[in-house]
């Protein structure tokens, strides 16, 4: 073809990417309003502990709250990592099964309409109903947990990439055909990777999940010992009135949360960033 | 055919039911000969694309049959001797243009080296050296088409079926994009099955056009047109190419009301 294309030309001229990620100044903008919110929040809470003198036993300050996170980081760091370990584990099997179990349910109509119900079952039924039981047919008890976060996590592994891996471009399913594509082909160069935003998607909710189904069967299970995880830290602050210890395992585990969800995210930009439209900033 | 060129592909007869039972193609004959640049021009909804689709072997015949006197006996073309261009880019936005055309060849296990050679040369072809590690989205409406046009061509094929490649581009691109498809085909010679509903465009690009009726479609008559190759810009304003689209004009409306 000729050498001057003028359409060529043209998005030539606007193809230098805009330095983004150094923005500060609108990296600052985002984070400042709710960072205000946040600290007015806590000198109104410091404030009103204070003044009306409420006894820490019923609401600490969160300067008391610091100093119980500072001071009992020995026995809480432990339980911390207890409890960051079953999270972790429970979603990793969760991406490992849930991803495994979205490949099966496109291999064959028959096997997603066969299994899909029961998975649905698993997600509706609440956790806090059946970790009991599993903790009793389970005897051990790091494994009993680990099942319990797995069920509440791996579901929107599951039908996300589902979804994802039956969302191919159709046209691209007739190129891949026209060219005598295997199968296997097909999956890896095509199937795969359209549904790689729909399984990060869901990656980004298990995080979270994990987490949640991790505590609360911590809390069904309720063993103490060395091996223990945040939520007895909660129970035993609880029954040993240490309510300012409470807060803090509490806002051990929030900020765990939130730490997950910033690292998949981050890791969802990491992999979208060159080519999907949630990770690719607008134009103009 | 009548001009003793070889057929490259045949279609006899050819009838086409959807599942939803929708008559797409009643009875179709149409040869497309060795090296011709052949248009198939009809309304929307006439049957044009699907004629295309069943060439490539993306849909069974419902009735008739499509014959390949070139194919030595066999019952179609090796795969990748045919180019498949679509409406739309259908690019895969995760790759960038170099593995966007080097998909064709990868799935035929073409080893690295030759690849990337061919590869290199196919988007040389479409005019977009310096742009083989973009990504889709960075690209406008006709760079993709471009895009798409050298994925085809990637694999050297003997037939190349465009089906409305260039609809969705402003007019200028359009433009440009037939001038430089007429150019490479007029170095390279493969066959071209081209389908628009634009009077104009079949007669600037095509040897030959077959006029479509409505739906089922059918080809109601056939137009050569004798018009010198290369073409260019002055052609667009020639008189002869009035007169070709004026004919034109005529039998579409003629197809569409038989």
């Amino acid at each position: 073809m000729s050498a001057a294309v003028s359409d060529v030309e043209t998005a030539r001229a606007s193809a230098p990417a805009r330095p983004r990620g150094l923005d500060i100044g609108r990296a600052v903008r985002r984070v400042l309003p709710p960072l205000v919110i946040g600290g007015a929040g806590l000198v109104a809470w410091e404030l009103v502990v204070r003044l009306n003198q409420i006894p820490y036993y019923i609401l600490p300050g969160p300067l008391l709250v610091l100093g119980t996170l500072v001071r009992d980081w020995g026995t809480l760091y432990p339980s911390l990592l207890v409890t960051l370990t079953i999270t972790g584990a429970a979603l990793l099997v969760a991406t490992v099964a849930g991803v495994l179990i979205a490949i099966l349910f496109t291999q064959s109509k028959l096997i997603e309409l066969s299994l899909f119900p029961y998975a649905v079952i698993l997600q509706v039924t609440p956790v806090v109903a059946i970790a009991p039981l599993i903790i009793i047919w389970v005897k051990n008890i790091p494994v009993a947990l680990l099942i319990c976060a797995w069920i509440v996590a791996f579901f929107p592994i599951v039908s996300n990439t589902t979804l994802g891996l039956n969302s191919a471009d159709h046209n691209l399913l007739n190129l891949m055909q026209l060219y005598g594509a295997s199968r296997r082909q097909v999956f890896w160069y095509l199937r795969l990777p359209s549904a790689m935003p729909y399984f990060l998607g869901g990656l980004r909710i298990s995080g979270g999940l994990a987490l949640i189904g991790a505590v609360v069967a911590e809390f069904v299970a309720g063993t103490g010992g060395t091996q223990s995880g945040l939520a007895y830290r909660i129970l035993e602050s609880g029954y040993t009135m240490q309510i300012p210890r409470m807060f803090a395992a509490l806002l051990m585990i929030t900020c765990t949360g939130i730490l997950i969800f910033l690292a998949l995210t981050a890791l969802s930009h990491l992999i979208l960033r060159k080519w999907h439209e949630s990770a690719v900033a607008r134009e103009g | 055919m009548s001009r003793g060129i070889p057929a490259v592909v045949q279609l006899q007869h050819v009838d086409k039911i959807y599942g939803n039972g929708v008559v797409a193609l009643r009875r179709l004959d149409l040869d497309v000969g060795e090296g011709e640049f052949l248009s198939l021009l009809g309304p929307s909804g006439c049957g044009k694309s699907t004629v295309l689709r069943l060439v490539a072997g993306l849909g069974e015949v419902s009735g008739g049959r499509i014959e390949w006197p070139s194919a030595n006996g066999r019952a179609g073309l090796p795969r990748g001797d045919i180019g498949f261009v679509f409406q739309e880019p259908t690019l895969m936005p995760w790759a960038t243009v170099f593995k966007n055309v080097l998909l064709p060849l990868k799935l035929r296990g073409v080893p690295a080296e030759e690849a990337t050679a061919r590869v290199r040369e196919a988007i040389g072809m479409v005019g977009l050296d310096g742009f083989e590690r973009a990504y889709p989205r960075e690209l406008s409406g006709g760079m993709k088409m471009r895009v798409s046009i050298a994925r085809a061509l990637v694999t050297h094929p003997r037939l190349l079926l465009l089906d409305e490649p260039f609809a969705s581009l402003d007019e200028i691109t359009r433009f440009k994009l037939d001038n430089d498809l007429l150019a490479l085909w007029a170095r390279q010679r493969w066959t071209v099955v081209f389908v628009t509903h634009s009077v104009y465009e079949s007669v600037y690009l095509s040897t030959r056009i077959a006029v479509m009726t409505a739906r089922p479609g059918r080809t109601a008559s056939e137009v050569a047109i004798e018009a010198p190759t290369p073409r260019d810009e002055a052609f667009r304003t020639s008189l002869l190419y009035n007169e070709y689209c004026r004919q034109v004009s005529a039998r579409l409306a003629e197809a569409m009301h038989s």
